[in-house]
């Protein structure tokens, strides 16, 4: 995972927004995740599209951080969420 | 942090009928008698009032729910409503056309059961010849563009090839490998000496699962479920009484899991007379288990007590005779010495002749196999 990866919802994983907790879950066989709305916001933007770096830029400018700091946490987010298989990246 | 109680997964038994008739089949033993099914209309409205209770995934099981010719209906309302939808299948009466279908109404998973890798090994616990087709229809799945989760039950006969059951996963193009033990409830209770592993056996496949897991990390899923007759604690049994999953019988009772309907006393009530919310919240049955009150000790002052919730009930019952028993699978059970001496018999091994799902339950009564 690196700025120029281009990350995507794994086939099997599917955004949800839950009326019951107001959050998105990020749901997958027998399993679910309720996301807080920062996870929500990075993996709304997981399209196999927008780059890593250019998530990064949209959510610094969203939540006015500034980048680098925003950068390591959407990196690390991203890479968790890759060995759990539930985004993959195209380059 | 206490979080309002809600079912978050709907186990749709859209049928008892199954080609196959696996020697562990989840179903109950009486199975037969409960042959009546819900029409399409109330299995849609069953949804929708499940959504509306908070449920966001909805299995699609069985026996085998492509026996159905309204599949395709449950699908699509079940997509309307953004359920995750997972059709749990044998894959044996499926048409690729009708996959395909699946697909366009926005099915999400396709789970499908492989009982070995050596053919005449699988179509023995299956009591059907099947496993060829099954690779075929494994092939579709991922042809059609759908994620597959495929699934193998272990037990003694099989458990030594858990490292060709996940390179036939890796081949398949799995995205998730369930390696689930078998859990003797039901007709795996019944052939409980045919199937229970050595703990050698189960220590080596463990071995192996972990390290594929590790290989694969990112690619595919890799599940390992212990018996539980070889764990220290019991499970979480769905995680908890009432707590996160409804379970529907093919002719609609509500349950907290798969075989509450085997234990004696309790009140289940139907989706046919009254709403499900309803049922969730106050039906008996649900309560019965809920929270800790009906605990006895040692669960009652144990500290794992919201970890494992005192276990599976129906193994307390079907091992004890006394549903509000500690799990006898836990080594502070009362009866865990139920436990110790079906493993000891495992350690011996001899061979035992296998008992086949049928409609008429088996002459043995799952109590009269367990001791």
């Amino acid at each position: 995972m690196d700025a120029l990866s281009r990350p995507r919802l794994a086939s099997k994983a599917r955004l949800r927004f839950d009326r019951k907790s107001s959050r998105y879950m990020l749901l997958y066989p027998e399993r679910g995740l309720v996301l807080n709305p920062t996870a929500a916001d990075v993996l709304q933007r997981c399209d196999g599209e927008r780059t890593v770096g250019s998530i990064v830029e949209e959510l610094a400018q969203k939540y006015g951080h500034e980048p680098p700091v925003v950068e390591r946490e959407v990196m690390d987010f991203l890479q968790t969420m890759a060995d759990r298989g539930l985004v993959r990246t195209a380059v | 942090m206490s979080e309002p109680v809600r079912p978050y997964t709907l186990v749709a038994e859209l049928t008892y009928k199954c080609p196959l008739r696996c020697v562990y089949c989840s179903n109950p033993l009486d199975y037969g008698r409960h042959a009546r099914e819900l029409d399409t209309a109330t299995w849609l409205r069953v949804f929708r009032e499940a959504e509306e209770l908070g449920v966001v995934q909805l299995n699609l099981t069985g026996g085998e729910p492509l026996v159905r010719d309204d599949l395709e209906a449950i699908i699509s309302e079940a997509r309307r409503l953004d359920l995750y939808t997972n059709l749990i299948t044998s894959g044996i009466p499926l048409r690729r056309e009708r996959l395909a279908r699946f697909r366009e109404l926005g099915l999400d998973n396709v789970q499908i059961s492989i009982q070995d890798t050596v053919p005449a090994a699988s179509d023995r616990i299956a009591g059907l010849r099947s496993f060829d087709r099954k690779l075929e229809i494994a092939g579709w799945v991922k042809e059609l563009g759908f994620p597959l989760t495929l699934n193998t039950v272990l037990h003694r006969e099989n458990l030594d090839r858990v490292d060709e059951v996940v390179e036939l996963a890796e081949r398949l193009g799995a995205d998730r490998l369930e390696l689930a033990n078998a859990q003797y409830v039901g007709w795996a209770l019944t052939n409980r000496a045919a199937l229970l592993p050595t703990r050698e056996q189960l220590d080596r496949a463990r071995a192996v699962a972990g390290e594929a897991r590790r290989r694969l990390r990112g690619r595919m899923e890799v599940l390992f479920v212990t018996p539980d007759y070889y764990a220290e604690f019991p499970k979480a049994c769905m995680d908890g009484w009432g707590r996160r999953f409804i379970v529907i019988t093919p002719d609609g009772l509500v349950l907290p899991c798969h075989a509450a309907h085997t234990l004696p006393g309790l009140e289940f009530d139907s989706v046919t007379t009254r709403p499900l919310d309803e049922i969730w919240g106050d039906s008996p049955g649900f309560s019965a288990f809920r929270g800790e009150a009906w605990m006895p000790e040692p669960c009652r002052s144990c500290d794992r007590r919201e970890l494992d919730f005192g276990g599976c009930r129906c193994q307390a019952f079907h091992l004890t005779g006394n549903a509000a028993a500690t799990d006898p699978v836990c080594g502070l059970a009362p009866d865990h010495g139920l436990i110790e001496t079906a493993r000891q018999a495992a350690a011996e091994a001899r061979p035992v002749p296998l008992v086949y799902r049928s409609s008429r339950a088996p002459a043995i009564s799952p109590s009269a196999s367990a001791t």
